[in-house]
């Protein structure tokens, strides 16, 4: 505890900071910003992962047990000679949403982004705890390496789907993985311990160390999600943490918590998976919401639509998210009771997520909007997010979700929120990559980027709609073993063409990324001339953020006032009508 | 420095601090919670495990009550000697803080030393994580597991102690600095109120 007091208040004194060296820079760093940074760039690495075992998915999918090319040389029992036998089809789907879930989304908008706005665009010199902060960081990364460790290990990697239902996941025969299993386990409960840490640092930065003027109404709304983001955090991943720790037991110890043999209940495991599992949905898309509502209303230059309404609707979507659980259990056995109340309450959440939606339409409309590369991905996000929110209340009725469970429906659905979010994560990356590496990306690129993205991700997930319909099972190894199903294969082969399109168009961002970090043109403070306090500091900002700490007058969001000649108005400039003390 | 240590948080104006005397405090609360909520569905997990059991034992027929009711009782007085101790070090008094808060790490350890032996003479008895002589074999292992999780925050919490009493026989606390020490107790009152929840649920109903 002293420790990290003593740092408190090391960071709290900022004027004279000793020169420090390059490991306590760029490796052991404390800062707030490099901490964000890492996140980021683990979870961009991650992303590559990740999506490199969709796209074995989809190959076989497209062309059941033919040779994926230029895969000829890894070892049995992976794959034979490139053919992808079912084991590792189940390992592919399991470790691709594992990996999008927990070490890409979580990682860069969470960790990247929570971590780098925060202090920033609420007046602070640092986190709370910047010591808490380092660790957080390096328990994430060893949760990454575990997680990527269990590719290597005897029987490969966890195997039960991303939800490790039990009694599946609960014995090393059922799904042949044993150590992969296992590792699979303890890295998410040391993830668990670093999303802990990363919680309390927000939530205690955010309540305690706001600027003067800076009330809970004058914070950019992105700030309101990733609050909200970590109240979520800290209440949901302690009970995924409790419910790994009872897998494990059971899986090394042989107790039988979630075997029936044993006496154990396996409909437990799914009852303490969801409660975390639909909290974390929407710890994985506050944050793009945020990032949206922000991005939206810059490049409208117009204020957010019903600023309290986004803040009260996030914090209802949050309250509401410990109570919607079920939905994912409806043919589960559970009491049918049971799921008439959480259909309600599914369809109640839709109330807060329309009024978020029907907003960022009220802030476009008579905006002069500035279509600019994260806008277009905000633009992005919105649609997807509508989409899959749609389709999400269609399966809320049992009814409806008894014939359409476990199909591609579902995957349709949850790709379109999910996999949706990262139409916010690229628009977050444009717009704050200036502030974080002092350039700025190419912009006509960055467009040809947004639209072969949007076009080829809706040519991916839109199709399952129909194929979920037709009857087409999710986590199935190899479609043409079903005759109701063959008919429907020129849809698979066009939703595989699609994904690798939308993979190669990832090229264009990759190359821009490097050329935004080393060759682009270095930017002023404000380069898309934004309100909040991040944009007032140089880019990047030096350690300790701020010269003098701020003073902040006004919302984040006050775009073609009448009380200056500007379109735009700083939060911490003061004009003559304002008070000279807050 | 030493003043920016004492008084971290009023070095630089902030808008509404909820805890200006130290952002620590808050962070331990907001700790808590966290934890709370793994202790939370460890219990409800106990509590769904055992009225879907049809030979669930009685507690009372297998765990011995008055060892625990003595445990229990330990606990407790550790959480009023950490009282006492964050009282004394408020009111500047060194010799009273360090006494109160030994006493509470000593009934820490003595906890700890019981439970062991609570441990070893179960397992001897047969009661194991997977097997259970006198009934339903979850009921060893949600015991071994509530029990188990909680003796790890006692054991947290007497290092936790242990290191701020060292810092207190170095002299770093006094009448104006003891944020510290009130969060080291807030930790350890979450320890004492958990036990207090495990012996009712798991012993005496």
């Amino acid at each position: 505890m002293s420790d990290v007091r003593l740092a408190e208040a090391a960071h709290a004194v900022p004027a004279h900071h000793e020169e420090i060296g390059f490991w306590r820079t760029y490796v052991f760093s404390t800062d707030h910003k490099m901490i964000g940074r890492q996140f980021y760039f683990l979870g961009l690495v991650m992303l590559i992962i990740g999506g490199f075992l969709a796209m074995m998915m989809r190959w076989q999918l497209a062309w059941p047990e033919t040779a994926v090319p230029g895969l000829s040389w890894v070892s049995e029992p992976t794959l034979y000679e490139g053919i992808i036998p079912p084991q590792t089809y189940n390992m592919l789907f399991t470790m691709h949403a594992t990996i999008m879930i927990f070490f890409v989304i979580m990682p860069i908008m969470v960790g990247g982004f929570g971590n780098f706005l925060i202090p920033l665009m609420i007046g602070a010199r640092d986190m709370a705890f910047p010591l808490l902060n380092m660790l957080s960081f390096w328990l994430g990364l060893v949760a990454g390496v575990v997680m990527l460790a269990s590719f290597f290990v005897a029987g490969g990697a966890a195997a039960s789907g991303w939800t490790a239902y039990a009694p599946l996941s609960a014995k090393a025969v059922f799904t042949g993985v044993d150590w992969g299993q296992n590792l699979w386990i303890i890295s998410l409960i040391i993830l668990g311990l670093s999303s802990l840490m990363g919680a309390i640092n927000y939530i205690t930065t955010i309540v305690n160390m706001r600027a003067p003027g800076m009330t809970y109404f004058r914070m950019p709304l992105v700030i309101w999600s990733l609050f909200v983001t970590a109240i979520l955090l800290l209440l949901a991943l302690p009970v995924l943490t409790a419910a790994l720790a009872m897998l494990l037991f059971d899986r090394t110890l042989g107790t039988s918590f979630f075997l029936p043999e044993g006496g154990g209940k396996p409909l437990l495991w799914q009852h303490l998976f969801w409660f975390f599992g639909h909290p974390e949905v929407y710890i994985l898309v506050l944050p793009a919401m945020g990032v949206t509502s922000d991005i939206l209303s810059v490049f409208s230059r117009k204020p957010i639509f019903g600023y309290r309404a986004m803040a009260f609707s996030m914090i209802s979507i949050a309250f509401l998210s410990w109570i919607v659980w079920g939905h994912h259990m409806f043919i589960s056995g559970m009491n049918p009771y049971l799921g008439t109340a959480f259909m309600m309450t599914t369809m109640i959440i839709a109330i807060p997520s329309a009024i978020k939606t029907f907003n960022w339409l009220g802030t476009l409309w008579g905006g002069s909007i500035r279509f600019t590369t994260p806008m277009l991905f905000a633009l992005g996000f919105v649609s997807a997010f509508v989409i899959g929110g749609l389709s999400g209340i269609v399966m809320a009725s049992t009814p409806v979700d008894i014939f359409i469970h476990d199909t591609y429906y579902i995957v349709a659905h949850f790709h379109y929120v999910v996999a949706g979010i990262i139409f916010a994560m690229f628009a977050a990356i444009y717009f704050w990559f200036p502030k974080m590496f002092g350039r700025m990306m190419n912009e006509t690129w960055g467009k040809i980027h947004f639209f072969l993205t949007f076009i080829f991700f809706n040519a991916v997930f839109f199709p399952m709609h129909f194929l979920g319909i037709a009857g087409h099972m999710r986590r199935i190894y190899n479609p043409l073993q079903y005759e109701f199903l063959q008919s429907l294969q020129p849809i698979n082969v066009f939703i595989t063409v699609s994904a690798f399109l939308l993979a190669l168009s990832q090229i264009i961002f990759v190359v821009n990324f490097f050329y935004g970090l080393f060759a682009a043109k270095k930017v002023g403070n404000n380069p898309w001339q934004a309100n909040t306090l991040d944009w007032s500091v140089p880019s990047p900002p030096s350690h300790g953020n701020f010269d003098a700490l701020p003073t902040v007058f006004r919302g984040p969001y006050e775009y073609s006032s009448p009380e200056v000649t500007e379109d735009f108005l700083p939060q911490d400039r003061r004009l003559a009508t304002d008070p000279t003390t807050v | 420095m030493s003043e920016a240590v004492v008084m971290d948080a009023a070095v630089e104006p902030a808008e509404s601090p909820l805890t200006p005397e130290s952002w620590g405090k808050l962070g331990m609360w907001v700790f808590l919670a966290g934890d709370a909520m793994s202790f939370g569905a460890l219990i409800v997990g106990y509590g769904l495990f055992r009225v879907g059991s049809s030979n669930w034992p009685r507690p009372s027929d297998v765990l011995g009550i008055n060892l625990t009711a003595l445990m229990t009782f330990l606990l407790i007085c550790s959480s009023v000697t950490m009282v006492l101790s964050l009282s004394a070090i408020k009111n500047g008094d060194q010799s009273g803080f360090k006494k109160f808060l030994s006493l509470t790490v000593l009934a820490g350890i003595a906890f700890l030393g019981l439970q062991a032996y609570e441990w070893t003479h179960l397992i001897h008895e047969g009661l194991t994580l997977t097997g259970n002589p006198f009934g339903a074999a979850l009921f060893g292992a949600t015991f071994f597991v509530l029990t188990g999780f909680h003796g790890c925050h006692v054991f947290g919490g007497v290092v936790y102690l242990s290191t701020v009493l060292v810092q207190g026989v170095r002299g770093r606390y006094g009448e104006h600095r003891h944020n510290e020490v009130e969060i080291a107790g807030l930790y350890w009152h979450f320890v004492d109120l958990v036990w207090i929840l495990i012996f009712t649920f798991v012993y005496l109903v």
